[in-house]
């Protein structure tokens, strides 16, 4: 029998393509739509596209938030991607002032509208952009395996500013400026890049996070 | 100077079930099928896949909702969707299927206020603005935004109307040049340029691809930071990864694959 890997669907965004990619990774992608589907989760991704405050208030909504927040103190590993890496921070300062989980210490902001030399670049940062590590490296994370320099896809406009250095996993650059690509903290691990929709390294990274044993 | 990549993008014109190609979006042609010719490209490395139903054919059977489905069961990298789309309810729909992006035109000529609607429920970066453009006026340096697949009219000036939807909440800008387009001639540089220098958002260039040539050209003079490629690849003229060879070869910041 094939293991199973819940997906958080509080209604936002395109989970077909996360659903694929869980299966071409070789698990069975289940939609959870209330706690029941995400408290017998083992392995949760939590998705998340648009506004931030829309985001956190549809997971409430759909009584979602808690038996995540349940999921994480239970050390289940969780991947967060793009808002929904960006939730697990304190608060994010798009359109106002927003509380997150608050699981990692930091907030999210804008990206800086113009580059470290002062050139103006488009925002959002929409494109390919190839991840470095950051902290303690790759080992033995969603990372591993994945060559240094690999592209993977990113398209936002808010980026996470975690307090410690030690939680960023990858980074990368865009026009001089330093984005914060992924997070790890213990269980919880967020990507701000779509790997859903960066190819074969996308889903060698799902893949990995899908083998990650419960802390 | 950072490191700023250009995305290379399929263009897949669609007339349900086929993919096709015309000349100044007019004189049709069936090439195959296009989930097929998506998932080539994806192997060969394409950073993005953008469909446009040149019908509009939406809630009709075997629609551009269901090439999606079948393409997003193979292919994981971002898909935009453009052709027939007019209210939340379709963009929700397309998304289902497993689109990224919406792209529109016609309605959002007609209404503006659909921008706006699209991006606060779907975020920006979802709402890309589709612009069919053809140069008017006496003299260079206008050009006029036109509609139904480059037929009808609007009296919109195209950097004007760039501009204001960027304001209403779209997040990219696809330019296409109906002058250039399935000519091979190369992208309308200076159309693009006027567009990319006047909006904060990305700018995809469309229309005109006939070399890798025209690709440098478009992205280091015409400051596009996107562009979209068409009968080029469809009939293999040049392969994709002579395409990124090429780019890379001119300083034109590629992904690496």
């Amino acid at each position: 029998m094939k293991k199973t890997a819940v997906i958080v669907d509080y209604g936002v965004g395109n989970l077909r393509s996360v659903a694929r990619a869980v299966v071409a990774c070789g698990w069975d992608p289940v939609l959870a739509v209330d706690a029941s589907g995400v408290d017998k989760a083992e392995r949760i991704i939590l998705p998340g596209v648009g506004a931030f405050a829309s985001c956190v208030e549809a997971l409430t909504a759909h009584g979602l938030k808690a038996p995540v927040m349940r999921a994480m103190d239970d050390g289940r590993p969780i991947l967060g991607i793009c808002v929904g890496m960006q939730m697990l921070l304190d608060k994010s300062e798009e359109f106002g002032d927003h509380a997150g989980l608050g699981r990692i210490a930091g907030r999210v902001a804008a990206i800086p509208r113009g580059g470290a030399d002062g050139t103006p670049h488009k925002i959002p940062h929409i494109g390919w952009s190839p991840l470095q590590p950051a902290g303690a490296g790759w080992a033995d994370t969603i990372f591993e395996g994945v060559e240094p320099g690999s592209a993977c896809y990113f398209v936002h406009s808010f980026s996470a500013m975690p307090e410690r250095a030690d939680v960023k996993l990858a980074v990368c650059d865009y026009n001089g400026v330093e984005i914060c690509a992924a997070l790890r903290s213990g269980n919880l691990y967020g990507v701000q890049f779509h790997p859903e929709k960066s190819g074969p390294v996308g889903l060698k990274i799902i893949a990995n996070f899908l083998s990650m044993p419960k802390a | 100077m950072g490191d700023r990549r250009v995305r290379l993008i399929a263009r897949l014109d669609v007339k349900a079930p086929n993919l096709i190609k015309g000349i100044h979006l007019e004189g049709l042609r069936k090439i195959g099928d296009p989930a097929e010719f998506a998932l080539k490209y994806y192997e060969q490395g394409i950073d993005e896949i953008l469909y446009m139903d040149i019908v509009a054919s939406l809630y009709q059977r075997n629609s551009l909702g269901d090439i999606v489905t079948a393409t997003t069961e193979n292919v994981f990298i971002p898909i935009t969707v453009g052709g027939g789309i007019r209210s939340l309810a379709d963009v929700e729909k397309m998304m289902r299927c497993g689109a990224d992006k919406v792209a529109l035109n016609t309605a959002v000529v007609r209404r503006p206020e659909l921008i706006t609607e699209i991006a606060s429920r779907f975020g920006s970066q979802c709402m890309v603005l589709s612009i069919e453009a053809k140069q008017s006026g006496p003299g260079p340096g206008r050009w006029e935004v036109y509609v139904d697949n480059g037929r009808e009219h609007t009296g919109f000036d195209v950097v004007d109307w760039a501009r204001r939807a960027v304001d209403l909440g779209a997040g990219e800008v696809l330019v296409t040049s109906v002058d250039r387009e399935g000519t091979r001639k190369g992208f309308d540089v200076a159309l693009t340029r006027a567009v990319a220098d006047a909006v904060p958002v990305p700018v995809i260039a469309s229309g005109g691809m006939g070399s890798a040539g025209h690709l440098s050209e478009v992205v280091r003079a015409g400051h596009a930071d996107a562009v979209a490629m068409a009968d080029i690849l469809h009939y293999n003229r040049i392969g994709l990864p002579e395409i990124r060879t090429a780019a890379a070869g001119d300083g034109i910041g590629v992904r690496r694959i």
